[in-house]
């Protein structure tokens, strides 16, 4: 057992932190959600540059050869500056969906344009009735009689989706909305006749669409494994976006944290500084207890993604997720009291971080969702 | 990075749990997983198929007795004996004092008590808290005089565990009045046979008997009683208090009781049938198992760590902290699996012919519970815990 990262990891860390750093300030990342797409095109080309859009890919598919724990490094850094750009939409869940799904030609196709920083990938998934349940689809998906075929139907949330180039669709090809068999994957153009959408902002700062489909064709070689049986596809996808969305979090909680004793350390009130009364000093603590338990379970989902058993890779994200979730609320709210007055402004960070942090909890199944998951199923020391 | 266990870890955990499968006396194992008190014969039996094994003192020097394992190897032997239910080593001679004598202790010293502590022919209690020092041990009052052939201590311990079965007790005590009040404690080895020393029991809230009061009247030690040097004492206390890192979060032991929580729950003893069957209980149950997955892997991170190896790491606390406050949850899902039957009090495990009242595993439960609300307050409380992270590791 070894937590030490290899010196190509520890660069990698240094250099997205300090990329981070030079260029995530918190003014500049207002600027960034500002433009038009809400994050900012000029540090989408920084990461094409360093390899970060390439990193968890094999080298065979235009990739850098990297894994989880490549993923885990950028993305821990990313929620520490409260990254916008559409990194976990395109390179993380897209990226699982393509590796997992994809033929070697479409392989081929996309995940060189994503290293490149020239192609941006969204996941039209969920739907209005479906919640937190991946097997909900009844977007509906026709046989055109060529080999391709025909979507009609509506996807909610999309992450990203008015800035995305091309959407990887869920549609149902066969049985009731609820089934777990017939479920597909499609690769639609972004911009294709029949697709609309409305993009928008969300609280923690990114954007999303409400996208329609109308008539929308696909052709033959937009079909993303087997036409009638992707659910296990999105599930591990899903899987690798709950690791990733670990990482985020803990990487938002750090920050969060060190903000917070920051703040200790310098505000005076009665005549000294707040942090020289134990009453805050306990909660740092239970703070730093929190996110080491997060942090911790952040390695484990690291290690995870990659377990073939689709069941014990599951009960392990779950376990993941509910700490994580337990953590953020935890560790978000408390640095908000700790700050008093100044964490309820708009325009300071710290309320940011709570923001992006609720809203991690609630994707994907939130902690009570996940715990419920855990509460149905073998120990997870079995 | 590589946060599986290495071939090498598998096969060292597959051979701890045999061992513990084909070693540990049934008789042991049953009072283990009862939740029942165990006799001093229990522990110097256990204790000595551990150091024929050569697993006595594994975490020492091998110069010493050790067994020359990784951290890593350390956390799996702990993790998977207490799994097994297997009693824990009985930590005063071979966590506290031993590392202290192997340490700081004199060559004679280290000769002749380290042998005898790997197979508890010496049994060894902790003197440190005092009635008017608990969390602020330094104010601590015991006194050591020097004289002409040694020193003659005076003064009470209060919170002895098991000085009831013990030969030495190792003792903190005032050797200067004058100086700053951390500044003025040595640490002694004192022989529990020694004219002037009394036990007497305290009888805690479960019924039981661990701990004691221990009074120094005129006590006269030898001056090789002395470890170190004279003064020194608080920093060996804090050197032994911060040395326990590995283990104290008791993953495994936490890891047992969940497996006896689950295996009670099946057991329908009301009509409303067993309480697995009941989604919030479960609830409560998958909420501890989480944390409890955590604990592991941030005690490995934590035990793993190349650049603290050796030292205390203000981390431990956050193991401490953690690790007492999943072991309550656990007894506390113990509880609410029995129900009503958590009532009756038997007034020891062995006195009564009358029969149990309510399911015969039902009477040790609440005892456990109520036992284990000592986690969170010894070995420095949590809230002392606290104070350590936030200066230690926040730096407020």
């Amino acid at each position: 057992m070894d937590f030490e990262f290899s010196p190509e990891q520890e660069l990698l860390r240094d250099n997205v932190e300090r990329l981070m750093k030079d260029r995530y300030g918190f003014e500049a990342r207002k600027t960034y959600q500002a433009s038009p797409q809400g994050w900012s095109k000029s540090l989408w080309h920084d990461y094409a540059e360093m390899g970060l859009l390439g990193a968890p890919f094999a080298e065979a598919d235009g990739g850098f050869g990297g894994g989880a724990v490549e993923t885990m490094i950028v993305m821990e850094q990313s929620g520490k500056a409260l990254a916008l750009e559409p990194y976990l939409q395109t390179v993380v869940l897209c990226g699982a969906l393509l590796k997992h799904g994809a033929s070697e030609k479409q392989r081929t196709d996309l995940i060189g344009g994503i290293a490149a920083g020239e192609l941006k990938l969204s996941f039209a998934h969920m739907e209005k009735q479906s919640g937190f349940d991946l097997n909900d689809v009844a977007l509906s998906a026709v046989k055109d009689g060529n080999g391709g075929f025909v979507l009609n139907g509506e996807k909610t949330l999309v992450g990203q989706g008015d800035s995305a180039d091309r959407l990887i669709v869920s549609g149902r090809v066969k049985g009731e909305r609820r089934d777990r068999d017939g479920i597909g994957l499609f690769v639609v153009d972004a911009n294709a006749p029949g697709v609309t959408r409305r993009g928008y902002p969300t609280q923690d700062g990114q954007r999303a669409a409400e996208i329609g489909f109308a008539d929308v064709r696909v052709v033959s070689g937009g079909v993303l494994g087997s036409p009638d049986g992707a659910l296990p596809i999105i599930e591990r996808a899903i899987d690798e976006t709950l690791a990733a969305l670990a990482a985020e979090a803990v990487g938002a909680m750090s920050e969060a944290l060190t903000m917070t004793v920051e703040y200790l350390k310098t505000r005076k009130q009665f005549g000294v500084t707040i942090g020289s009364f134990q009453a805050l000093q306990h909660r740092a603590a239970d703070m730093t207890v929190a996110l080491e338990q997060a942090r911790s379970m952040m390695y484990l989902a690291a290690m995870m993604v990659d377990e073939e058993d689709a069941a014990v890779r599951a009960k392990t994200m779950s376990a993941v997720k509910a700490q994580i979730g337990r953590s953020a609320k935890f560790i978000g709210q408390q640095a908000v009291q700790m700050h008093g007055g100044i964490a309820m402004t708009y325009e300071y960070k710290l309320g940011h971080l709570f923001k992006r942090l609720t809203m991690i909890d609630a994707a994907y199944g939130d902690a009570d969702v996940h715990v419920r998951r855990l509460a149905d199923g073998a120990s997870l020391f079995a | 990075m590589d946060l599986r266990l290495t071939e090498d870890e598998l096969a060292f955990r597959a051979e701890v749990c045999a061992f513990v499968r084909d070693s540990l006396p049934a008789s042991i194992r049953e009072k283990m997983v009862a939740g029942r008190r165990l006799s001093k014969d229990d522990y110097l039996r256990w204790t000595r198929i551990l150091a024929a094994k050569g697993w006595g003192a594994p975490h020492w020097p091998q110069e010493w007795g050790g067994a020359g394992w990784s951290p890593v190897q350390l956390s799996i032997f702990l993790d998977e004996t207490q799994r097994g239910n297997a009693p824990e080593l009985v930590a005063f001679g071979v966590s506290m004092v031993g590392p202290v004598i192997y340490t700081f202790g004199s060559r004679a010293q280290k000769q002749r008590f380290l042998p005898r502590i790997i197979d508890l022919s010496d049994w060894w209690c902790q003197g440190f808290s005092e009635p008017g020092a608990g969390s602020d041990l330094a104010s601590l009052r015991t006194s050591a005089r020097s004289d002409t052939d040694g020193w003659v201590i005076s003064g009470q311990k209060t919170w002895t565990t098991m000085a009831q079965y013990a030969d030495w007790i190792f003792v903190l005590a005032r050797t200067n009045t004058q100086a700053k009040k951390q500044e003025g404690i040595s640490f002694f080895l004192v022989d529990m046979k020694t004219p002037g020393i009394t036990v007497k029991p305290i009888q805690t809230i479960d019924g039981g008997h661990e701990v004691n009061e221990v009074f120094f009247d005129d006590v006269r030690a030898p001056a090789d009683a002395l470890v170190g040097e004279e003064n020194k004492g608080w920093d060996y206390a804090k050197f032994l208090l911060a040395n326990e890192r590995n283990g104290i979060a008791r993953v495994g032991v936490s890891k047992a009781r969940l497996d006896r929580v689950r295996q009670l729950a099946s057991i329908p003893i009301y009509g409303s049938g067993p309480k697995i069957e009941d989604p919030f209980f479960r609830a409560k149950l998958a909420e501890v198992e989480v944390e409890l997955k955590a604990l592991e892997m941030t005690q490995m991170r934590i035990v793993s760590n190349r650049r603290s190896a050796g030292k205390p790491d203000p981390a431990s606390s956050v193991l401490k902290i953690k690790g007492s406050e999943i072991q309550q949850a656990t007894t506390e899902l113990l509880m609410e699996v029995v129900g009503p039957y958590a009532l009756p009090y038997r007034e020891s495990d062995d006195m009564s012919n009358e029969p149990p009242v309510g399911p015969d595993w039902a009477a040790p439960l609440a005892p456990v519970y109520f036992n284990n609300r000592k986690v969170s307050i010894y070995g420095g409380s949590n809230e002392i815990q606290r104070s350590i992270i936030a200066k230690a590791i926040l730096g407020l």
